[in-house]
């Protein structure tokens, strides 16, 4: 759609640019503040330079927490992308039971991090929590407190259960969004299932799966609350992700000068690799 | 290549069906030659695409049977009956090329690459593509998209029956003629059954041999382009067809004897003394209408110069009748009169032609 | 097609059991819940909802949650309404990078945010008020209010604006009368979203409150943690939390897909 030019719809913009501004900036130049400067209480302040910086990419414990969040991100982000297209491919495109899989598949999204948290702790609670317990009795050793892995095992089934609908909701919508002549055309041209799936459902899906993969990228990217609630971050810093190491920091040592250097760094990767990812999953429409 | 017969042919979309208005299609018997050159006209709604619908198997017939020449279809898929559609909105596989687009049909058959490459080039050419097989189908324009959307029914060389469900509704409109007359050239080349689906009457009588017009999920006439136009079936018809439409005036029947307002009218072919009931019409094109001496007094109501002759707009009583004055005759002002030409003046019950 | 539909059977299976589980518990017994593992209340009580419903520092969390929710939700979409306009349909300086940079606050941490909230709004007076939060929560929800109202607004054609300025309307009043009634689906589904993420947000909530308008949320993770093993109050609590946005889903269930798909990325 052509655009006219007119520098007035500034004032139209201005509310959103002054809340945002005094939600993001101030506390942004906040943190800015606190990482180049080193503090021994009663508000004494000293510059510092970037030593904060030096110490937190020079630190095992950063190095840990960020090895342990990107594997977070990719293992969730292949768990649930495939999964969110499957459930969305094979729900049913008009009926009644349309409304009842909405309903239900959204319900997940709508409830508070940490009674998801809460919610997941009981229900995988060795001996009586229904998902402990059952794995229990299938003879496994299943103790989420306890051993790392059973930890990892849990936090990513929690976070799979919590978001996946996301991914089916989107792929639902561009699913609904494709004329029907099209499935039409593929019948009439002798196409495989598959080759639908391929040549018509994907290429008319990629832009809802690039806003699915980056919202899913963002999103598990700051997980906190959920896992605090399930794990504290444990056993050990086992699933200590970035926010949950952050925020140890911050509130709980009031370190705040790493603690800070740290939050710009997060950010900062944050924001490149959601750059990069929607660079190279847009980079073929500009051919 | 077939004949296509359909026999008692009925659809609803509703699963129990009660009244006639719960019919989409209703009961229906035709044959389509093979190789015709055929177009479903009608309004929106009138059932024309659940009708191509059925024909292409995308729906399953309520009623009755489709024979492709002595084969029975009904129940087969469209894969299986080996077809081709093209849809009012261009489809087209964005991801490919254009040659992969014309050879996705043949190689989802299994056709061998060296016989794939042949027949894409060939309809390549023939639908002026040639030049462009390696682009990306997407970054073509409307109608060149809607001519992929052909080729893929046409590289296969077996199909029964190439439909087309309102192909022209996205073209601009100075490319729809050059579309429309490489279809018909197709046509008279590859003398391969098509159906074409419109709610445009050029559209149909210059594409079809004959024209199957539909009105309210019914048949109401099958011939030729010159048959709609000289003897329609119906009042439907003869409304549908032409620009501006058949006069339809009411009429009486005394003994045989056809009178408008106590005015003796003279008709094509005789009419029974028995047929007097029910609704009783005249109809007479504006073609065949011309100001006379004496006739059906008429007063002028207005006059519109479209280019080669004049639309005029005269009344009798409440009846509006129209006629055409070719350029250089001169319009009477003032009273007037008209005379019908008895060949071409039909007489209808309840909206069917009589005889 | 029966084949086809077990996934998302299944699916929804897997869904229900934690919430199935959650809601069981609710009506047991501390004593049942600890003693051992039973598929289904055996006890059946009440008891936790009632306390719930009588102690005043349990549903005063409900009514704080609700109030900042709601605030929030207004103002986010009241703000969001006529920058979205602006984006959908001028060019002005900045106008890409300043979209960019809303977008960007979308993907700030709140973790980062977190302390520097507790002394922004400390120092403004706001600390420990319902305000502070429904403030603090638009950080992430005009951004998304923007861009979904954006992808709305895009998808009705210009000359709407155009005929009602040829007939004379003066902007608000075209604004407030034609253009809002217009996409009103679009803002029931940025509602909805501004509803959701400010419901479900505890970390911001939680730091920037201590005792008057302390949040649901908040007062769950206090319970757990100082109270002991109140599961089944716990439970209760939580239970609760599902139902106001089981009432929001389906209210808007027909919006929810179609509303992400919008917006230009």
């Amino acid at each position: 759609m052509y655009k006219q030019l007119n520098q007035k719809a500034w004032f139209l913009v201005a509310p959103v640019v002054a809340l945002v501004a005094f939600n993001a900036i101030i506390p942004l130049m906040t943190v800015v503040n606190f990482s180049v400067q080193e503090t021994f209480g009663d508000n004494m302040f000293f510059w510092s330079g970037v030593t904060w910086f030096e110490q937190v990419l020079n630190s095992d414990r950063f190095h840990d927490a960020l090895l342990r969040q990107i594997l977070f991100t990719a293992i969730i982000l292949l768990i649930e992308v495939p999964l969110g297209l499957i459930v969305a491919l094979s729900m049913p495109r008009k009926g009644p039971w349309v409304s009842v899989c909405l309903v239900t598949m959204a319900l997940p999204l709508l409830i508070p991090w940490n009674v998801v948290g809460a919610m997941w702790n009981i229900f995988a609670l060795p001996e009586i929590g229904l998902m402990g317990k059952g794995l229990r009795s299938l003879g496994l050793d299943f103790n989420y407190t306890r051993q790392p892995m059973t930890a990892w095992f849990t936090v990513v089934l929690m976070d799979v259960w919590h978001w996946t609908s996301l991914v089916v909701l989107l792929c639902y919508a561009g699913l609904v969004s494709i004329p029907n002549d099209y499935y039409q055309a593929a019948k009439i041209d002798g196409a495989s299932a598959w080759s639908v799936f391929r040549y018509i459902q994907l290429p008319k899906l990629k832009r809802v799966l690039t806003i699915a993969i980056l919202l899913r990228f963002m999103d598990s990217f700051m997980i906190y609350t959920e896992v605090v609630v399930l794990t504290g971050g444990g056993p050990g810093n086992s699933t200590t992700f970035l926010s949950i190491d952050l925020v140890k920091m911050a509130l709980g040592q009031f370190d705040l000068g790493p603690a800070a250097a740290m939050s710009l760094i997060y950010f900062l990767i944050i924001l490149l690799l959601s750059w990069l990812f929607y660079t190279v999953m847009t980079r073929n429409e500009a051919q | 290549m077939a004949k296509i017969t359909l026999d008692n042919l009925r659809h609803s979309y509703m699963p129990n069906p009660q009244g006639p208005e719960d019919w989409a299609l209703k009961e229906m018997s035709q044959a389509l030659e093979d190789g015709g050159a055929y177009a479903l006209l009608g309004p929106s709604g009138c059932g024309k695409t659940t009708l191509l619908n059925l024909i292409s198997g995308l729906l399953r017939p309520t009623q009755g049977r489709i024979l492709f020449d002595d084969a029975d279809v009904s129940g087969m898929t469209p894969e299986q009956r080996n077809i081709a559609q093209v849809f009012q909105f261009p489809v087209i596989y964005d991801t490919m090329t254009v040659y992969d687009n014309l050879a996705f049909p043949l190689r989802n058959r299994g056709v061998p690459a060296g016989e794939v490459d042949k027949r894409v080039k060939e309809v390549g050419e023939m639908l002026d593509l040639g030049h462009m097989l390696k682009k990306r189908a997407s970054g073509l324009t409307a109608d060149g998209k809607q001519k992929i959307s052909l080729g893929r029914g046409l590289v296969r060389s077996d199909v029964n029956v190439i439909m087309f469900d309102e192909p022209l509704t996205v073209i601009d409109p100075h490319l729809k003629w050059v579309l429309r007359s490489k279809l018909k050239e197709l046509h008279h080349r590859i003398k391969r059954t098509m159906i074409y689906v419109t709610h445009d009457q050029t559209e149909a009588l210059t594409f079809a041999d004959r024209v199957v017009v539909m009105n309210n999920g019914e048949v109401v006439q099958v011939g030729t382009p010159v048959e709609l136009f000289e003897r329609p079936a119906h009042t439907f018809v003869g409304h549908f067809i032409g620009s501006p439409g058949m006069n339809v005036l009411p009429c009486s029947i005394d003994g045989g004897r056809v009178g408008f307002f106590g005015q003796a009218v003279a008709t094509a072919g005789a009419i029974q003394a028995a047929e007097d009931n029910g609704r009783m019409e005249l109809g007479v094109r504006p073609e065949f209408i011309r100001f006379d001496t004496s006739g059906i007094p008429v007063e002028i109501v207005k006059a519109a110069d479209v280019g080669r002759f004049r639309i005029v707009e005269t009344q009798h009583r409440d009846h509006r009748i129209k006629l055409l004055v070719p350029e250089g005759q001169p319009v009477p002002s003032g009273p007037a009169h008209v005379r019908f030409d008895p060949k071409h003046t039909h007489v209808y019950r309840d909206g069917w032609l009589v005889n | 097609m029966r084949k086809r539909s077990i996934i998302p059977a299944v699916y929804i299976l897997f869904l229900m059991l934690p919430i199935y589980w959650l809601v069981t518990m609710s009506f047991k017994t501390t004593n049942e819940i600890l003693g051992g593992f039973t598929p289904w209340p055996v006890n059946f009580t009440v008891d936790n909802y009632l306390k719930i419903f009588t102690d005043s520092t349990w549903y005063s969390g409900y009514i704080n949650s609700l109030t900042f929710v709601i605030a929030n939700t207004i103002l986010s979409v009241v703000v969001a309404l006529p920058a979205a306009y602006a984006f959908s349909r001028y060019r002005f300086l900045g106008d890409k990078h300043l979209f960019f940079w809303l977008l960007t606050n979308r993907m700030a941490p709140p973790a980062v945010f977190a302390l520097p909230f507790l002394q922004l709004y400390s120092a403004v007076g706001l600390f420990d008020t319902p305000w502070a939060v429904a403030l603090a929560h638009t950080l992430f929800n005009v951004p998304l209010a923007v861009w979904i109202l954006e992808g709305f607004m895009s998808g009705v054609p210009k000359e709407l604006d155009e005929t009602a300025y040829v007939d004379g309307y003066p902007f608000w009043r075209f604004f407030l009368k034609i253009f809002i009634p217009t996409i009103a689906a679009g803002i029931g589904v940025a509602c909805f979203f501004c509803f959701m993420f400010s419901w479900v947000e505890l970390l911001l909530a939680k730091t920037l409150t201590s005792v008057a308008a302390k949040p649901i949320v908040a007062t769950m993770t206090r319970t757990a943690s100082t109270s002991g093993y109140e599961l089944g109050l716990l439970a209760a609590a939580g239970t609760l939390t599902i139902v106001p946005g089981a009432f929001v889903i389906y209210f808007v269930r027909n919006y929810i897909a179609k509303g992400f798909a919008l917006g230009r990325v």
